[in-house]
Formats: C-alpha cells, structure tokens, sequence
C-alpha cells in the first residue's frame, strides 16, 4: 500500500511544488514567455501595445501550423527536417497555377494537396522502406526546394488576388484572420492527439514501436499518418505565406524549418517521442516570435536574433531534463 | 525418487475437457529443428506449467501457440474446433493472450490507456469518434480490482510503476479481453520476492477465475507452488509431463537436465 500512497501522491502544496525543479520544467515555455512579456514589456513601451500584440501573433501563425505538424511527427520519435522546404513547394505551385490564370481557390487546394504528397512520400519512405526519419526527410528538405527552384526556375511569381489580401488584412474582432486559422488548426490538432484512437496509436508508436505493434497497431500507418499531417500543414502555411508576403518565393527558409523544431522542444516534446503536447510547442512558438519582435523593438541587431535564439532553446532544453 | 513406476507419468492423450491441444508439432528454422513432434495439451481452468532448459524448444513452442510462428507439421485443437494461426491477431481473436517478457507497455501513457491500448472505447462515429475516456477510467477500475494488494494507480503513467505493478497490468489486460487462455513468459524473471509472491497470487486469481494458463518459468519452486500440470522440454521434444502433485523439484530438475528420462 506504501508503494501505491507514493505514487498517487501527486497534489503537492504549491510551495512544495515551486521548490520542485520538475515544475520549472514542466512549465519552462509559459515561465520563458511570461519573463520575455515582462522584460520587454518593461524595456520597450510599444512591446505591449494591442497593434504589437497583434502583428507579433499574425507573425507566429505560420510558426504555429509549422510546429502543429512537427509535434505529430516527433510524438512518434520521428523528425520533418523537409517541413519549410515542403511549404516553400506548395507555395511554388499555388502561385505557378495563379499565375497560370487557375481560381485562387483551386489553386490553394492543389498547393496544399501538393504539400500533401511530398509528405505522403517522406511516410512511405520511412515506414515501408524503413529508412530513418532524419534520412528521408532530409532528403526531401533538398529534393522539395530543388523541385520549387526548377518549377519556379528560381524567380518568384507575385501573387496579387483579393482573397489572399483579405486573409492577410482581415480579422474577426481583434483577431486577424491569420490568427483564426492557427487556432482552428491548434484545436483540431489537439483533439486528434488526446480524444481520438488515432492520437493514442501516435504516442504509442512513438512511445514502445515494438509494443504497440504486439497490441495489434499498425505502427507503418501511424508514421505514414504523422507524415501527411506535417505536409498537409505546411501546405497550410504555405498559403498563409504567399497571402502574407503576396508572392511565391523559391527561396529555402530554413529559418522556419529550425524554429518549428526548437517550438516544439520548447514546448517540452520529447524528441526520443512518445510525449506529446500540442499547446506547448504554441506557446513555444508564441516565444520565439515575442523574442525576436522584442530584440527588434529594442534596436538591437537583427544578426543577434538567431543567437538568443539558439541561447533559449539550449536553456530550455538543460531545464527540460528535470522534466516529471 | 517419489515416483518410479509409470503411473504418474502423463499421457500426451488430452482429456476431453483439454482447452488446447497441440498434437504432433513440428517447426525447423533452416537446418535447426527447434521443434519435433510435440504435442500437449492444456486442461481447461488450470495453470500449465512449461519448463525446460534454454533453446529447449520453450520459446518455439509459445511462439506456435500464440501465432507468432505458424507450425511446419502438426495440428492445433482449441475449444474444441481445429485452428491455424497465421499471425497474432488470429490466435488474439482465438481467445489467446500472450504476456511478453518485454511486457508491451507505453511507459509514457497512463495504465487505463495501456489497457485499452488498440481497444479504446470511443463515442461518436465515423470520423468523429472520440475516446470515452471516463468509461474507460472505469472499466480499468473494474480490470484491476481482483489485484487485492498493490493496485496501481489507473491515472498514472506506466513509467512511475513499480516492475510488479508493470507485470500486473500486463497481466490484467491479457485477462481482461474475455480470452480463455493467458500465456506468460517468465513472468517474475526480473522480480523481488516481495512483488514475485504478489504476482503469483494473481496468477493464482486468474485460475481461480476460471481463466486457463500457460505458465513458462525457469523456477520450479513457483512451478510447484502455482502450476497443476507440467511439461517437460528438452532438445526441441517433449521429454516428460507430470501432475505436480505426483512429482516434486528434484524429479523436474532431473527430467530437464536428461538425468531421467521417463
């Protein structure tokens, strides 16, 4: 019975709680993002203006959906190193077919179907050709901005449509349409991971592959599953980016790809997998961009931006070791 | 020797009350023959157990069992009605659960989700099922509350539980599926006295359940302890099988070694 009173014994005094490193821990993206709100919100009288708020949350939309894909896939200790590359590709091919005079409409839907089968294809790599996540997907990283570069032949092809420029300017209330989408994806993506079998299978998989294969799980269509998610969602954020900058460049943003997985390891999923959060890697994002909006408000170099971001991340992950 | 005439030895014959029957099994890896003509057979509602020394032919055996492995000759009876397992699921679907040593559980998920693990109940349907977790909470309740000591808690996460707690859910969801017969694999292999004598008296709850168990174990004090029945492997064949009661650990360690032969 011992045993049993000590395991349960989980509600903790608060006092106790704050003098439990593991706490910290758990919380480690919310701390840093209340500290970074505090400090600049101190240091920069326009850090929290409602107009600041609101660019900095348009800004992280894109962040989020990216992260969104990536927190499935690392949940089945898998990596997307090809989620930025993808999106560049969807956004290559929407504004080639807008360009081609096809309805704006058709042409988000085919970019994201596109986006949609380079991760089918990263899938099947690694669960039927049984390659490593980090192999295949880098792989696609190249092969996909290679495939934007050729189909674009490295120009970028200007998007000007009046439903792209609604998205970008519109809102609802407060909220700009950028914003509602990340939620809705925010939602959805939750309830996938913890109300339905298939969320379940997703952490199993990445948990114990060989245990949820002996409980009957067809562990192949879990990783091929996780994989279509990611391309799916960078095909999302490729609209949102070409609406946002009203062009579809070839370019290779890789500070999207590093920024999704540092997200999501803010966000205290675990890259062995098997945990997983969908809330956490958003407040990781939301992070990363009130850091970097901040450092900008403050004047100060935008070279440093990549090196405290480096710095956060490091941190965050030597306090995530104490994680319960 | 307690026993010198042929009178205890028993017979490859199942009785007609056998849950399973195996007769005649034959399996060869390449050139390795890891099975030659076994047959045995389970009595319904008692422990069985399976002994005999490493690459015996234990391990085989089980896998022919449980699916794993379908075998090159022989039949298989269960219930009743002839079967052939292709893979797992089928001997799953059969009524047969096996519990692995490596145990099969997610370490990061709670021990209501590793008991529903690929059986969660859901609401909903179609596309928009959802876990019914509060029904779930409540059936593992139900699931471990034949555990009278050591219940671990449903909310918890596998990973804080303790290896007997581990083996005990392990065991409960191999129990809990309506399946009529529970294989496990050295199931206090990696266990304390303590947390060995908890599970054996699970195991003992099962029978008395009237569930039907297939005990592999390298320990014939727990064999005399627990099982009612035991075979005897030796060098992919049946060497011996024994009511417990007509035997004792001496006579077991000298059927495995070859010492006897019966």
């Amino acid at each position: 019975m011992a045993e049993a009173v000590a395991v349960g014994a989980d509600r903790e005094s608060l006092g106790g709680r704050l003098r439990d490193i593991g706490f910290w821990a758990d919380w480690a993206a919310v701390i840093g993002l209340v500290a970074l709100v505090i400090v600049f919100g101190l240091a920069s009288p326009s850090f929290l203006t409602l107009g600041n708020i609101q660019a900095m949350l348009v800004s992280a939309a894109i962040l989020i959906v990216l992260a969104v894909g990536q927190t499935f896939v690392i949940a089945t200790s898998g990596i997307d190193l090809s989620i930025a590359s993808i999106m560049t590709f969807g956004a290559v091919v929407l504004g080639l077919l807008y360009a081609a005079g096809w309805p704006i409409l058709l042409a988000c839907l085919v970019g994201v179907v596109a986006a949609g089968l380079a991760g089918v294809i990263n899938g099947t790599l690694v669960a039927k050709g049984r390659i490593p996540d980090f192999v295949v997907t880098l792989g696609m990283f190249s092969a996909a901005s290679g495939a934007a570069l050729i189909l674009s032949d490295g120009k970028p092809t200007q998007v000007v449509d009046g439903f792209l420029l609604a998205l970008a300017s519109g809102s609802v209330g407060p909220f700009g349409y950028f914003i509602v989408v990340a939620a809705v994806v925010v939602v959805v993506a939750h309830v996938a991971l913890f109300h339905t079998r298939f969320g379940v299978h997703v952490l199993a998989t990445g948990g114990n592959a060989e245990g949820a294969r002996a409980m009957g799980i067809r562990t192949g269509r879990v990783r091929l599953a996780v994989y279509l998610i990611s391309g799916v969602l960078a095909g999302v954020g490729a609209i949102l980016l070409v609406s946002r900058v009203g062009a579809a460049e070839p370019a290779i943003n890789t500070t999207y790809l590093l920024n999704a997985i540092a997200a999501v390891v803010l966000g205290g999923v675990s890259l062995q997998g098997g945990r997983g959060n969908i809330l956490g890697p958003v407040v990781g994002a939301l992070l990363l961009t009130a850091l970097t909006n901040g450092l900008t408000l403050l004047g100060i170099s935008q070279y440093y931006q990549p090196l405290a971001v480096g710095v956060v991340v490091v941190m965050a992950a030597l306090l995530m070791r104490y994680q319960r | 020797m307690t026993q010198q005439s042929g009178t205890a030895v028993l017979s490859t014959e199942a009785t007609a009350d056998a849950l399973l029957v195996a007769t005649g099994i034959s399996k060869s890896f390449g050139n390795v023959r890891a099975l030659q003509d076994v047959s045995v057979w389970l009595p319904r509602g008692q422990i069985t157990a399976l002994i005999g020394d490493n690459g015996a032919g234990k391990s085989t055996l089980v896998r022919v069992l449980s699916g794993v492995h379908p075998a090159d000759e022989g039949s298989l009876t269960f219930d009743g009605s002839p079967v052939r397992f292709a893979s797992p699921e089928d001997a799953r679907t059969a009524g047969i659960e096996t519990v692995h040593q490596n145990l099969a559980l997610i370490d990061d998920l709670t021990v209501w989700q590793n008991l529903f693990l690929n059986r969660e109940l859901v609401r909903g349907f179609g596309p928009l099922s959802f876990l019914d977790r509060k029904r779930m909470q409540e059936q593992a309740e139900k699931m471990l509350s034949r555990l009278s000591v050591n219940v671990p808690p449903i909310r918890s996460k596998v990973r804080r539980l303790s290896g007997g707690q581990r083996q005990a859910v392990a065991i409960s969801r191999a129990a809990g599926w309506g399946s009529k017969l529970v294989i496990m694999d050295e199931p206090t292999a990696a266990l304390g006295v303590q947390e060995t004598a908890r599970v054996e008296e699970l195991v003992k709850g099962l029978r008395a359940d009237g569930m039907t168990v297939l005990l592999i174990s390298h320990n014939f004090d727990q064999v005399m302890r627990l099982a009612d029945q035991v075979w005897v492997m030796r060098a992919g064949r049946l060497a011996a099988g024994r009511r417990t009661q007509d035997t004792d650990g001496e006579e077991l360690v000298g059927l495995v070694t070859g010492a006897i032969t019966s």
